[in-house]
């Protein structure tokens, strides 16, 4: 099944400080009493913004922004793809952090969100950037790994397999999963506990 | 060289190596419920894509149950449209639910082990993160998002990343009042909230090696708080006396042959883990969380660190300023409003015997509002046999029906205001009970009953010590 292709996301960024950002407080649970993921995108991060009112994701500055700068351990917690959907409905293309948490990044992937990775003095950095100066445009690149600021490349990391799969458009997997199922089936019938002890 | 279980797992369960560097696995098991799958269901439809193997996809009901009132439709319309999309989809697609009217409903990673579904040697995924509990039994078993449950519906596999193992080795006894809780809370803080990432945890040493396989499931369910997304412990003669009889276990001579297999893909003696870290039992004492990720945790005796403790980067004077508690304050004697035992990790049948031991004869102090949630139909109707519900009403706290309850609150248990909740669940996010403001300390079961009679945080073991 091919997907829309994803390499060059360009727009502002939003500055979201903190280590260990988990899936609930991105979006608390009471919101995934739903059945679509219609509407998520409204309730981003709502408690924190109701208790931080200079929250990045309140503040009218970045309501452009299309990149979220990320520290440590983004999205660690419940293996809710709400999260990711909330995030991606608010409007953010991209996620560009010091590190992720294993599941989110299966999830943000599987809806066609990249999450790529930077050193975090290179995070610092562009966090303090995008705060003294909130319009300003970055250009994240999958194909060159890299995202440009002001003419000046800054390098960042996303794995093979993503990379590939955002640049030919094949981050939904469901084809590729599908694409021998001859073979899956064959499993089924060696795997001791499906054929019959 | 030999082999860790997760190898074996992995190359029995390898439909192809994919070009990208991903392995594509087939999954042996899938379990479903109604928060991550309505969604997946509809893609389902959107693409006219069938389910490719409905006979092991498994439902029941949990997040969203309430625990008092179950009459339908529920009050909640939006619970109630959940549960409807659940009925609907598995009806549709031939897929067996375990309902509300079922003996067999509960909590899903209660469920699983306690039908026997859950083996040795399977793949098993599910959308929810604490499916590493799973492990427990000698599984490999990921928690999963829902376009991933879509997936496994459509095609029985899904493409992972290699991972690598890391054996925790706990060895010697445990002290009187320290329970499984305490040992994963205690790995959690020494190896922090993201130390597994990338990695698969395999428990042992001989504390894990005594441990029944209730105790089992609590360690590996929190798996997922360390940031590994699968934990286990290797199959052993616990396990398979755990599985005998049970509905959805091999019946008969075929027991034994399963019995064979199992041990076979144990790791072996002589495997090789990327990395292997040892804890001594006894150095373990109960643990309180007190702050906002599962790996802020001190042991009952010790204080609360201070905001400016040593590499902390600000995140503690943030937990501390959201808790409400000072830095250098002892734990114990930190005031609780509410009590809960319950949720995946901590609602099996001992679970509730160790918080009805220590509540037994006494009473919940007057100002905690204090709820016992058993994690499934059978562990309800088992503790109801053994007057355990009696013992808890008598002692003040609330009987209620299965579910995961205020362990996420999508039903309508939840804390109000800035509470402060002793709780046998798993995580203490920022507004995980329900109310943005509220505030959560992870302990035992035993830990959970006796913060709710005393009050405040309290040492299990000084109870434990006077009845002796």
């Amino acid at each position: 099944m091919s997907n829309r292709a994803v390499d060059r996301i360009e727009g502002s960024a939003l500055p979201l400080r903190g280590d260990n950002i988990d899936t609930d407080r991105i979006i608390p649970a009471r919101f995934l009493k739903a059945i679509t993921f219609d509407g998520l995108g409204d309730h981003v991060f709502e408690d924190d913004r109701a208790a931080m009112p200079h929250h990045p994701f309140s503040n009218p500055a970045y309501q452009q922004a299309r990149i979220i700068l990320a520290n440590d351990n983004f999205g660690s917690g419940s293996s809710r793809e709400h999260a990711p959907q909330a995030l991606k409905r608010w409007g953010i293309d991209a996620c560009l952090g010091e590190s992720f948490s294993e599941i989110f990044r299966g999830n943000a992937l599987a809806i066609g969100l990249p999450c790529a990775t930077a050193s975090p003095d290179d995070i610092a950095r562009l966090m303090d950037l995008v705060e003294n100066t909130p319009a300003t445009p970055l250009a994240l690149s999958l194909s060159e790994r890299s995202v440009t600021v002001d003419g000046q490349p800054v390098g960042i990391d996303v794995e093979d397999h993503v990379r590939d799969a955002f640049l030919t458009g094949t981050w939904d997997a469901t084809g590729l999963l599908l694409d021998d199922f001859d073979v899956v089936r064959g499993v089924a019938s060696r795997v001791p506990y499906i054929r019959g002890f | 060289m030999g082999k860790t279980l997760l190898q074996k797992v992995w190359d029995l369960h390898t439909v192809r190596p994919l070009s990208t560097g991903q392995t594509q696995l087939f999954i042996g098991l899938h379990l479903i419920h109604e928060v991550t799958t309505p969604q997946a269901f509809d893609m389902l439809r959107a693409r006219g894509i069938g389910v490719a193997f409905p006979d092991r996809t498994f439902g029941t009901t949990d997040h969203i149950i309430p625990t008092l009132d179950q009459v339908r439709p529920f009050q909640d319309t939006l619970a109630e449209a959940m549960l409807s999309a659940l009925e609907r989809n598995c009806a549709e697609y031939d897929i067996p639910l375990w309902n509300l009217d079922s003996d067999r409903q509960g909590i899903v990673h209660v469920i699983g082990p306690e039908l026997g579904l859950t083996q040795p040697g399977m793949t098993i995924a599910c959308g929810d993160s604490h499916t590493s509990t799973h492990g427990a039994l000698g599984a490999v078993a990921f928690g999963i998002g829902t376009s991933q449950v879509r997936d496994v519906l459509a095609s029985q596999s899904l493409a992972f990343d290699p991972l690598k193992v890391r054996r925790i080795a706990v060895n010697g006894t445990l002290d009187n009042g320290v329970f499984a809780k305490d040992v994963i809370l205690e790995i959690i803080h020494r190896l922090g909230v993201q130390g597994g990432v990338g990695h698969a945890y395999e428990y042992g040493g001989t504390a894990v090696d005594q441990m029944s396989i209730d105790e089992r499931l609590t360690i590996c369910n929190m798996s997922i708080e360390g940031g590994a997304r699968v934990g286990y412990v290797n199959p052993d003669q616990t396990t398979f006396d755990y599985l005998r009889g049970r509905p959805f276990a091999p019946q008969g001579d075929a027991f034994d042959r399963a019995v064979s297999w199992w041990r076979s893909i144990a790791s072996d003696a002589d495997a090789e883990y990327d990395d292997v870290v040892d804890i001594a039992a006894t150095e373990i004492e109960p643990r309180v969380t007190w702050g906002i990720n599962p790996e802020q945790s001190v042991g009952v005796s010790q204080r609360i660190p201070g905001p400016g403790a040593a590499g902390s980067n600000g995140a503690v004077a943030e937990a501390l300023e959201f808790m409400g508690l000072s830095g250098g304050m002892p734990i114990k004697g930190t005031k609780v409003d509410v009590a809960f035992v319950g949720s995946c990790t901590n609602s099996r049948l001992s679970d509730l015997r160790e918080a009805a031991r220590i509540a037994k004869g006494q009473r919940v102090a007057s100002h905690v509002k204090a709820l016992v949630v058993p994690g499934s139909q059978a562990v309800l109707a088992a503790a109801e046999r053994e007057g355990l519900d009696q013992v808890f009403r008598d002692a003040g706290f609330e009987w209620r029906g299965a579910g995961c309850s205020m362990c996420l609150a999508m039903n309508p248990d939840r804390l109000e205001g800035n509470q402060m909740c002793a709780s046998s669940s798993n995580r203490n996010f920022k507004g995980r009970q329900g109310s943005p403001t509220g505030r959560t300390l992870l302990m035992s079961p035993a830990m959970v009953a006796a913060a709710a009679l005393a009050g405040e945080v309290a040492d299990v073991r000084d109870i434990v010590q006077r009845r002796e």
